[in-house]
């Protein structure tokens, strides 16, 4: 398998502090990787460093062997789209608008409009079932609805990557399932290449190929689920005493954490 | 949905029906409130013999007064106002807050303070004549709003840009600016008051064409060069992550379009003196007409000269004595604290 997007001997921190040290990874095309591990173990430092945001102080991200932060910026967001963590956006802007800035790669300043700008931004409405909504405005949606709403903006892009950034962090679990489901759909019908830090362990384990588990900086084990996902790891990686069974509807691993106040 | 589409060879826009509906109206009202100014004066002339008059026709004495006195005063106005509607349109999506306009962001100050030591240092003594007056004083005032502007961006920007930060720090360069220009008035012993005024409250009553040529020069580099780089604002109101996702180069992007909208506003400033609330406005009225997520920046132009040339007219109708800068800052002050208050409190909820 291929990887367009690879990472090598990534070094990565704000000012003095090292977050992430030394780090290799290989996004393998067409699948979906999710990056998991403990609060502060630099996972979201990693997919803003892969997705060109934060330049590295050693080691290079790498797009189709180039590296990312030397190309033009444009050239790359043509490639790769990306969400981050808690996206901003205007006061009174409608989510058909907010979806068609996602074109902003494809356009220049005297043509800011195409047929393939037009149907990029309906398919992109269409895929996330945001189309009914397209006229409401942003700040007036549920939390799932809004977060479908960014994701349509960055699927308008057209990308072969996507970054996300905990995307279903704040939603109940009704709508995580949502909004992963819309992730999962892009990935088998466009063959979208995924990468999205996650927090639910079960659910990165449902739609994940591959899981990308990190502590300190350091990517401690990467796999299917079902390697990742062992007792002995969870250990190591959250320090977290934990039964894994076989979740009954999915047949991924299923992290039942022991509680000390159980007397497990 | 279709959207509606202008498209000519490589050229395609979209058009929003109810942003050009909102310039063309205010277009249309610029032209009849622009015909009326010009025809107030010594010797009336009708709203329909002005027109007339512009458009080629008129009789000899009309085609004098007209084009010889009294066009320069309007001329300076609608170029003045639409300066400031896009410069206040651009602070404003690019802080992602309304309070900030050259005005409070230190521009106008920056630029007043230029003018002025032009005027002084220069030796004028506050009777600028010939070509140095006609270029110094407007380039000095440019230089002035340019480098006020430079000083925001770099005072403001602490791995990005933060909205509050820039109107804080633009709060302190006012204060600076301000008191430049008061004490080099002062001292530097300016004859003509009149002239003097104009730096602190900004005048249209005593504008010739000598001064309207160069405004009209900067402003026909300017405003083109802006619409052109103004892409990048609707990318620039999201998060820096998001704008950089979308291919922006945000630090680049954000110092040009600051860097023209201080421009603009300086070459504002240097035409008529420090007109304020005009470009604090003027974006939050086309705003909430549109009903877009930013100002439109051509409505904002248009609406900034109807707003100047209205503020002017009103002001001769009212008080002729009184400068059209005295008129806009009494506007000003109440809606200022009225968007002190309500950002406060949305800060808060």
């Amino acid at each position: 398998m291929t990887s367009r997007l690879r990472a090598e001997g990534l070094k990565l921190g704000y000012g003095e502090a090292l977050v992430v040290d030394g780090l290799d990874l290989d996004v393998l095309d067409g699948t979906i990787t999710a990056i998991i591990g403990p609060n502060g173990c630099g996972k979201s430092t990693l997919l803003r460093a892969l997705g060109r945001l934060l330049k590295p102080k050693a080691g290079a991200v790498l797009l189709d062997g180039k590296r990312i932060d030397k190309l033009p910026t444009r050239e790359v967001a043509a490639v790769v789209g990306l969400l981050p963590q808690t996206p901003l956006a205007p006061e009174g802007l409608t989510v058909r608008d907010l979806v068609s800035r996602g074109r902003h790669p494809h356009q220049r300043w005297y043509r800011q409009w195409s047929t393939t700008d037009d149907e990029a931004i309906e398919q992109a409405l269409e895929l996330t079932g945001m189309d009914e909504h397209a006229g409401r405005v942003v700040d007036q949606l549920s939390g799932g609805q809004r977060q479908r709403a960014w994701i349509s903006m960055t699927l308008a892009q057209d990308t072969g990557l996507l970054l996300l950034d905990e995307p279903i962090t704040y939603l109940d679990l009704a709508h995580q399932i949502d909004v992963l489901d819309v992730v999962y759909k892009l990935h088998s019908g466009r063959g979208t290449t995924v990468v999205m830090v996650l927090h639910d362990l079960n659910l990165a384990a449902r739609y994940a190929d591959t899981l990308v588990a990190m502590r300190d900086g350091r990517v401690v084990a990467q796999g299917k689920p079902a390697s990742v996902l062992t007792e002995p790891l969870l250990e190591e990686i959250f320090g977290l005493t934990a039964q894994v069974l076989t979740d009954p509807v999915s047949g991924t691993p299923l992290v039942v954490p022991v509680s000390a106040h159980l007397g497990g | 949905m279709k959207r509606k589409v202008f498209s000519a060879g490589p050229v395609a826009w979209v058009i929003r029906p109810r942003v050009a509906g909102v310039a063309i109206i205010a277009a249309v009202l610029l032209v009849l409130v622009a015909a009326v100014n010009i025809g107030r004066g010594s010797s009336h002339i009708g709203v329909l013999d002005v027109l007339e008059t512009l458009l080629g026709g008129g009789t000899p004495r009309e085609q004098g007064i007209i084009f010889d006195l009294r066009l320069p005063r309007t001329l300076t106005g609608i170029a003045v106002g639409a300066a400031l509607g896009l410069a206040g349109a651009l602070f404003q999506s690019i802080a992602r807050n309304p309070l900030a306009s050259p005005d409070v962001l230190g521009i106008t100050w920056g630029a007043g303070a230029g003018a002025v030591a032009a005027i002084v240092l220069g030796g004028y003594r506050g009777q600028v004549s010939g070509l140095v007056g006609a270029l110094g004083v407007p380039l000095a005032g440019l230089l002035g709003g340019l480098a006020a502007g430079v000083l925001l961006y770099g005072l403001s920007w602490r791995r990005g840009i933060d909205g509050y930060r820039m109107v804080l720090v633009g709060i302190g360069i006012s204060a600076v600016g301000y008191n430049i220009v008061y004490w080099l008035l002062t001292v530097g012993d300016v004859d003509d008051a009149a002239r003097a005024t104009t730096w602190i409250v900004g005048n249209l009553a005593d504008v010739g064409w000598e001064s309207v040529g160069p405004t009209l020069l900067a402003l026909a580099l300017l405003v083109p060069v802006t619409l052109i780089c103004s892409r990048t604002v609707g990318g620039l109101q999201f998060g820096d992550d998001t704008a950089r996702g979308l291919g922006i180069r945000v630090d680049a992007a954000r110092g040009t379009l600051l860097l023209l909208a201080a421009a603009l506003a300086a070459v504002a400033t240097a035409a008529a003196g420090p007109i304020t609330f005009v470009a604090l406005a003027t974006p939050q009225i086309a705003l909430r007409l549109t009903r877009t997520a930013q100002p439109p920046l051509v409505g904002s132009m248009v609406l900034g000269a109807l707003l100047t040339v209205g503020a002017d007219l009103a002001v001769r109708l009212l008080l002729p004595t009184l400068p059209v800068g005295v008129l806009t800052a009494i506007l000003g002050a109440p809606y200022l604290i009225f968007l002190f208050v309500r950002t406060r409190r949305e800060a808060r909820a």
